[in-house]
């Protein structure tokens, strides 16, 4: 089996059929991380770059965790101890790391389009592990691979995505897939964080809680970033609190069996309140187990294709 | 392919007999199933697997704990393939620690195989023994390996082709040699 593209650069364009394909894959990949030892040989002597342009906890450890629990080999970089400081580019860094014969890419990167542009310009293959406010498919991947491990389908459920929707790179993947995936999707959040034209991606715009929250059964929660108070877009935290919390009481809206996710860091008291993030209903932890899963099985799915190096060596000559 | 060529090598009589004589010599050579458990490799091993854990159930009166693996994680040849394969479930619900193992393929050919199914069990633990066996051997080793249980050995030429069908999985039982 083989995915469309052999990069993972966005979920938008990307087929029910793929997205089936990595659940369908991530389902060995968590039995493997179950066992006493867990750690397969797949994708031995594979050389895997982590290139971190933006500060990451829980994205990167995932990666680096997946790429060991493949058994190949990492190096990692993160933006304050290289020589993106001594100002080198990032065409020039990553065309010096693939002279150093590194099969794949792994991206964040503040600009949007970023990974799309390595894809062009360079050989390796590439996932974006989240672009500027555009796209971070892996994180979008967990979030609909939890939901479907829980409900066994994801066709008819309706969804909520709450919060700092514009800067959210998060919520646009979550659009693409839980559409592609036959969900009904819904936005809120306050207008200045509603991205313009959003209805142009088929979703239904809310900015009023307690309406948006009626008969839903997953909830996403996104972080609130304090810059976005002093750019202006909030006038204070405590007034996005006031409306925008989810708390106990806006509970009873949901439908039963309802489900509460949170890509992390939580902000406890300003988007969530500790009481809903630690429920029984909130699958925040097993979000972080079921990432690393997926990136298993993305990194194994688009691996293939690999040249042994002495073939490698015949074709280039 | 010439499918209409194929000449059938085992029928149903056969693959029947072949598995019953196999849960003997386990036995046999064990002097008992105390320790043992068996493991099936996808597809068609799991199903011939639990084939036999049965004949030794019926024989000896004990209930073999039955695994299935799927070895395509430990292939060593996965990165040069344009396609990967679909990896499927391991299920090996118990320790395989100090334990004798029963490792159960349909047809030994390379070897390939069989040595990705011992590096796999090996991850899940140390067990006391592995013993191999297969409904066929057609020859053909790039390894050192060989089946402790074979149902047959067949002198094959690399061209041709070795169908293994199976009722669970095919509709029939019994073992088609063919190509040319």
């Amino acid at each position: 089996m083989r995915l469309k593209s052999r990069h993972l650069l966005g979920l938008e364009g990307v087929s029910r059929q793929d997205i089936e394909l990595i659940f369908n894959t991530a389902v060995t990949f968590k039995e493997i991380l179950s066992r006493d030892i867990p750690k397969v040989p797949t994708l031995r002597g594979l050389t895997i770059a982590n290139l971190f342009y933006e500060p990451s906890t829980r994205t990167r450890f995932s990666f680096e965790l997946a790429e060991k629990r493949l058994s190949a080999d990492t190096v990692s970089f993160s933006t304050n101890s290289s020589s993106v400081q001594k100002g080198e580019t990032l065409k020039d860094t990553v065309q010096n790391i693939e002279a150093m014969k590194v099969d794949m890419v792994v991206i964040r990167h503040q600009a949007a389009g970023a990974p799309h542009f390595l894809a062009r310009c360079c050989n390796t293959k590439v996932i974006n592990a989240g672009d500027g406010a555009h796209e971070h498919p892996t994180q979008a991947l967990l979030d609909l691979f939890t939901v479907w491990e829980k409900y066994k389908k994801i066709d008819g459920l309706r969804v909520v995505i709450v919060g700092d929707i514009k800067y959210s790179r998060v919520a646009r993947s979550d659009i693409w897939g839980f559409k592609t995936m036959g969900a009904e999707v819904a936005i809120c959040g306050p207008t200045t964080l509603l991205p313009y034209e959003v209805e142009r991606m088929g979703v239904e715009v809310y900015t009023r809680l307690e309406t948006a929250l009626e008969g839903r059964d997953i909830v996403i929660v996104l972080r609130i970033q304090a810059e976005r108070q002093q750019a202006g877009l909030l006038p204070t935290i405590r007034e996005y609190v006031n409306r925008f919390c989810l708390t106990p009481r806006h509970l009873a809206a949901l439908k039963e069996n309802f489900t509460i996710m949170h890509p992390g860091p939580i902000n406890r008291g300003v988007e969530i309140s500790p009481e809903v993030a630690d429920g029984p209903y909130s699958v925040i932890l097993s979000q972080v187990t079921n990432g690393v899963a997926i990136r298993m099985a993305v990194l194994y799915l688009l691996s293939g294709g690999r040249l042994p190096n002495s073939r490698r060596k015949a074709k280039a000559s | 392919m010439e499918s209409d060529k194929l000449i059938q090598v085992m029928d149903e009589v056969a693959v029947a007999r072949t598995i019953t004589r196999i849960a003997h010599q386990i036995i046999e050579r064990n002097g008992g199933v105390e320790d043992m458990v068996i493991i099936g490799v996808r597809t068609r091993g799991a199903i011939l697997a639990e084939r036999l854990a049965s004949e030794i159930e019926r024989i000896e009166r004990v209930a073999l704990p039955i695994g299935v693996m799927d070895i395509t994680l430990y292939r060593d040849d996965v990165q040069n393939k344009l396609e990967q394969p679909l990896v499927q479930k391991t299920e090996i619900l118990f320790q395989v620690a100090d334990k004798i193992v029963i490792l159960v393929d349909d047809v030994l050919f390379t070897g390939r195989t069989a040595r990705a199914a011992l590096d796999a069990i090996i991850d899940f633990g140390r067990p006391r023994s592995i013993q191999f066996a297969v409904l066929i051997d057609r020859g053909h080793r790039e390894l050192p390996i060989r089946a402790d249980y074979i149902g047959k050995s067949l002198s094959t030429t690399l061209e041709e082709k070795v169908v293994v069908k199976i009722k669970e999985e095919d509709g029939i039982d019994g073992v088609l040699l063919g190509g040319r």
